[in-house]
């Protein structure tokens, strides 16, 4: 063993052990149940951790074991992530809403002998697993609920159990292993979600994951004790960095909510001050004060509505620090005491001090809703392949339009055709056992293919446009970046979901998921009835309204001389939403363009050969698996296209 | 299902005789079956077969004219609801009877009323000795929200609730008594097809993790072959069948009385 190796935290299991001698008594989780928040300290947190792990390796897991970990976030399966690592193992989150044929694919590409999950639910997929992909001996469950009578499964105490008589007999079972460990060893395998093709297990090493942390959260400002609530995907990369690399790194408390249902209830409760949300929460979040203000009171809606204008005129200016008259400042206070400090405690949002949005291009009303009520709201751009981390607004700093500067130690270039390079401390080791994309994503002297197009502005910002690969042209050359003509869409809270269409074709058509709760209540107020989400896309109302907002676009775009060509011209509106379940969104809720084309082929063709409906069968997957099938007419919108607005040179 | 761990016992309760009459309307006549501690027993018939009369016998809401009622092995005299509560049984309601204004955890602590023990005073004052005794009342009602997964719900008002949620919340009122025998009348009245198995799920968890006793009243012929474990069938206040659910369904009385011609 090096000289000094030992004294540096370079690995979780030492970082746990670094936090429980120095801060042993500070909360590192808490979880609420049976009503009340439970709070487990750091010493507790390593006791529990080092009675798993001896009890993990009494069931015979080695050094290089991978630990397939499923479930809601829970402090007892983050706990599990560390013990993994105590014994040289790598924990492998997977999202807990998959299939089973999905886990099973990871768990066999993993080759995965264990697992910890949460409940019965993840139990019985990976015992359906575990006929298919023998390799998988131990299943380990938290919550022993309706698992009584269940064989060859243990439970989590029983293993700790265990565990704990091996470490009485000797103390320094686990001592040897997480001495050995280093910051270049594997840390963690997490499976992208990929837009195209299998899932890719990529591989992070502890310094990925500890440097990067360190890094951001001293941009940030982050330090001990600072609140985060958990409550995105354990397998999902933010959350491992949020939660538990910075969680060790910085010592910040992981707060474990109820279920996913009392989110919004725990948020308030905890009032978190580190804060990530992606856009999709934000904006139900803002739905749902919008459709409470309809029903308040006039004299309230009045205030609210004076409020959020001035909110929106001056807020933002104050977060950055730029000069506000005093007349504004003043009523900017006075607002601060009845409408914005009110609402903020409503939204559990009192405390934050930094808080992030990413995942998708996030609509300018949602961004600035949070930054003129005084929230430090900004973005980052990530990826896994990064350890999240690329790019992040500086404090003070912050642009809508961009995805902000490169985060610490972190380089940028942009390739000829676009694409976006990254390099820099987070960068992972490799795609596990995939040495071919490896090769193909990550150059030798360490640079990324993001596979995002991008540039540079003045301001040293990134701006990304739009999924290389996904820029096309239609016939006539007219640049078509589909996700900036969906987000600009998107960014209408009746729409959810869009797909656009266009490359080498001769002009934009797109499809259009509304959103069930907005269009819902907007029909409700109209009195107009319908029964099912097909019933409400069915309406002839609602293709008018999504017409009237295609056409917004339409004027919006025909101001941009890149982007006039690529107006929307004709559209529909899906009679289903699109689900992952049914293999059209990625388990990030990202669109599977290629999927959906194919899925909808006839739907397509309708919108290019000037039918004015079409009948339509699919199928759909409900969430116990089985299936069931969509079936009716879908009316084709015509949008009016807008002439090309010359901008004006000055000069 | 695999509910292997499950232990039937001795007979927990008894109706030997029963007849019970309002005036010349003759509710039940000389009804007798037993239930046996650990098991989900159903009673099942057409409408106004007597179903709901038996129960509030059993329940002590009635007070047959002839026949004995034997719980835990004592024959019993007049008794009254409140006197068969403190005995261990529980029961829910066909229509929700349930405090609409108040919450959720309001509601299931009301079940827990029984057990209370502090005086007057001290629950007044919410001081002393009963506010020790509420924090204990309030671990085990946690324990049931846990149980049927309400945690979303806890402080809404119940009257706010869909219908499938109060009809949980009610199993969780009776729940929250720790009864040893459960009378469950028509729990999955009302209920589409998600929330009959929600309920379904939450009645053999009942019997399987706590070890209650429990009597349904059901309509739905489905939930009630699935999940029990022994079916009386009565029509026009009489018994006509008495057995598991497959002798049930043979019987050719219930078939014709009840399930209509064989299908």
């Amino acid at each position: 063993m090096n000289q000094g190796g030992a004294d540096i935290a370079d690995t979780f299991p030492k970082l746990l052990d670094r936090n429980a001698r120095t801060m042993g008594d500070a909360p590192a989780y808490r979880e609420k149940e049976f009503g009340i928040w439970q709070t487990y300290d750091w010493s507790r947190v390593r006791e529990e951790t080092r009675a798993l792990a001896a009890g993990l390796a009494g069931l015979g897991f080695r050094p290089g074991d991978k630990l397939i970990v499923v479930g809601d976030n829970r402090p007892r399966l983050y706990w599990a992530m560390n013990a993994a690592q105590c014994l040289g193992g790598i924990p492998v989150p997977v999202y807990q809403d998959a299939v089973a044929s999905e886990m099973a694919y990871v768990v066999e590409h993993a080759e995965a002998r264990f697992a910890i999950v949460e409940n019965q639910e993840q139990v019985d997929k990976l015992l359906e697993i575990q006929r298919q992909v023998p390799a998988l001996a131990t299943i380990v469950y938290e919550d022993p609920r309706g698992l009584r009578d269940y064989r060859d499964v243990a439970s989590y105490e029983s293993v700790q159990e265990k565990g704990r008589a091996a470490l009485k007999a000797t103390p320094d079972l686990l001592d040897a292993g997480i001495a050995a460990a280093k910051g270049s060893d594997a840390s963690v395998m997490l499976y992208t979600s990929g837009t195209t093709g299998r899932p890719k297990g990529v591989v992070l090493s502890f310094d990925n994951l500890r440097l990067t942390a360190e890094n951001a959260a001293r941009a940030d400002g982050l330090r001990a004790g600072d609140d985060l609530v958990s409550y995105l995907p354990m397998a999902w990369v933010g959350d491992h960095i949020f939660s538990y690399a910075q969680g060790h790194a910085v010592g910040l408390t992981v707060n474990c909510p109820e279920s996913p249902d009392t989110l919004q209830a725990d948020l308030r409760e905890i009032g978190p001050t580190y804060y990530f949300a992606p856009p999709r929460v934000l904006e139900n979040m803002i739905t749902t004060v919008t459709i409470r203000m309809e029903d308040a009171g006039a004299f309230k809606r009045r205030a609210f509505r004076y409020f959020m204008d001035l909110a929106r005129r001056v807020g933002s200016r104050l977060l950055d620090g730029q000069p506000v008259s005093l007349a504004d400042r003043l009523q900017y206070a006075l607002g601060n005491l009845l409408v914005y400090a009110p609402l903020k405690n409503a939204l559990g949002l009192s405390r934050v001090r930094v808080a992030y949005t990413a995942g998708e291009a996030v609509g300018p009303d949602i961004f600035n809703f949070f930054r003129s009520l005084g929230i430090n709201m900004k973005q980052l751009y990530g990826q896994t392949e990064a350890s999240v981390f690329v790019t992040q607004h500086p404090n003070r700093d912050v642009r809508l339009e961009t995805v902000g500067k490169p985060s610490p130690d972190v380089e940028l270039k942009i390739a000829d055709n676009g694409e976006v390079l990254f390099r820099g401390p987070g960068v992972f080791l490799e795609y596990y056992k995939n040495p071919a994309a490896t090769a193909e994503t990550k150059t030798a002297d360490g640079w990324v293919h993001s596979g995002d197009a991008g540039f540079i502005d003045e301001a040293g910002h990134l701006r990304i446009i739009d999924r290389a690969k996904d820029v096309g042209k239609l016939v006539d050359g007219t640049l078509f970046a589909p996700k900036y003509i969906e987000n600009k869409l998107k960014f209408f809270p009746h729409i959810n979901e869009v797909v656009a269409f266009g490359d080498g074709r001769d002009h934009v058509a797109a499809f259009v998921n509304v959103d069930l709760t907005a269009v819902g209540d907007w029909a409700e107020r109209r009195d107009i009835s319908y029964a099912s989400y097909q019933e409400l896309a069915a309406r002839p109302e609602v293709l008018a309204l999504i017409r009237g907002e295609i056409e917004q676009v339409n004027a919006e775009l025909a101001t941009d001389p890149r982007m006039a060509g690529a107006q929307i011209r004709r559209f529909l509106v899906l009679p289903k939403l699109l689900d992952a379940d049914d293999g059209e969104l990625t388990r990030t809720r990202k669109v599977r363009r290629g999927f959906i084309a194919e899925r909808y082929a006839a739907l397509v063709t309708a919108l290019y050969d000037g039918s004015a409906s079409i009948h339509i069968r699919t199928e759909v997957t409900f969430e116990d698996g089985r299936k069931g099938v969509v079936e009716g007419d879908v009316a084709i919108g015509d949008a009016t296209v807008h002439p090309a607005v010359l901008l004006k040179k000055a000069g | 299902m695999a509910r292997a761990s499950r232990a039937i016992g001795d007979v927990l309760l008894s109706v030997e005789n029963i007849s019970l009459g309002f005036g010349g309307v003759k509710a039940l006549t000389d009804i007798s079956f037993d239930i046996h501690k650990g098991e989900v027993r159903a009673i099942i018939g057409p409408n106004g077969a007597g179903k709901s009369s038996m129960l509030n016998c059993i329940n002590g809401f009635y007070h047959p004219q002839q026949g004995t009622i034997t719980y835990k092995g004592v024959p019993r005299s007049r008794m009254k609801p409140h006197e068969a509560a403190a005995q261990g049984i529980a029961r829910t309601f066909q229509n929700i009877a349930l405090f609409k204004g108040m919450s959720t955890l309001d509601n299931i602590m009301t079940g827990r009323n029984l057990r209370m023990k502090s005086g007057l005073f001290w629950q007044a004052l919410h001081w002393g000795p009963a506010l020790r005794e509420e924090i204990e009342h309030r671990r085990v009602v946690e324990r049931v929200i846990d149980f049927l997964e309400i945690q979303h719900v806890r402080k809404m008002p119940v009257g706010q609730l869909p219908y499938g949620l109060q009809k949980r919340v009610e199993l969780g009122r009776a729940l929250a008594a720790e009864p040893e025998l459960l009378l469950l009348d028509e729990p999955m009245a009302g209920m589409n097809i998600e929330e009959k198995q929600d309920m379904c799920r939450f009645v053999l968890d009942v019997n399987d993790t706590f070890g209650t006793t429990i009597c349904l009243i059901e309509h739905d012929m489905g939930v009630v072959m699935d999940i029990s474990d022994r079916v009386v069938v009565l029509d026009y206040g009489k018994k006509i069948g008495d057995g598991t659910p497959e002798a049930v369904k043979a019987n050719p009385d219930v078939v014709a009385a009840y399930l209509g011609t064989a299908h």
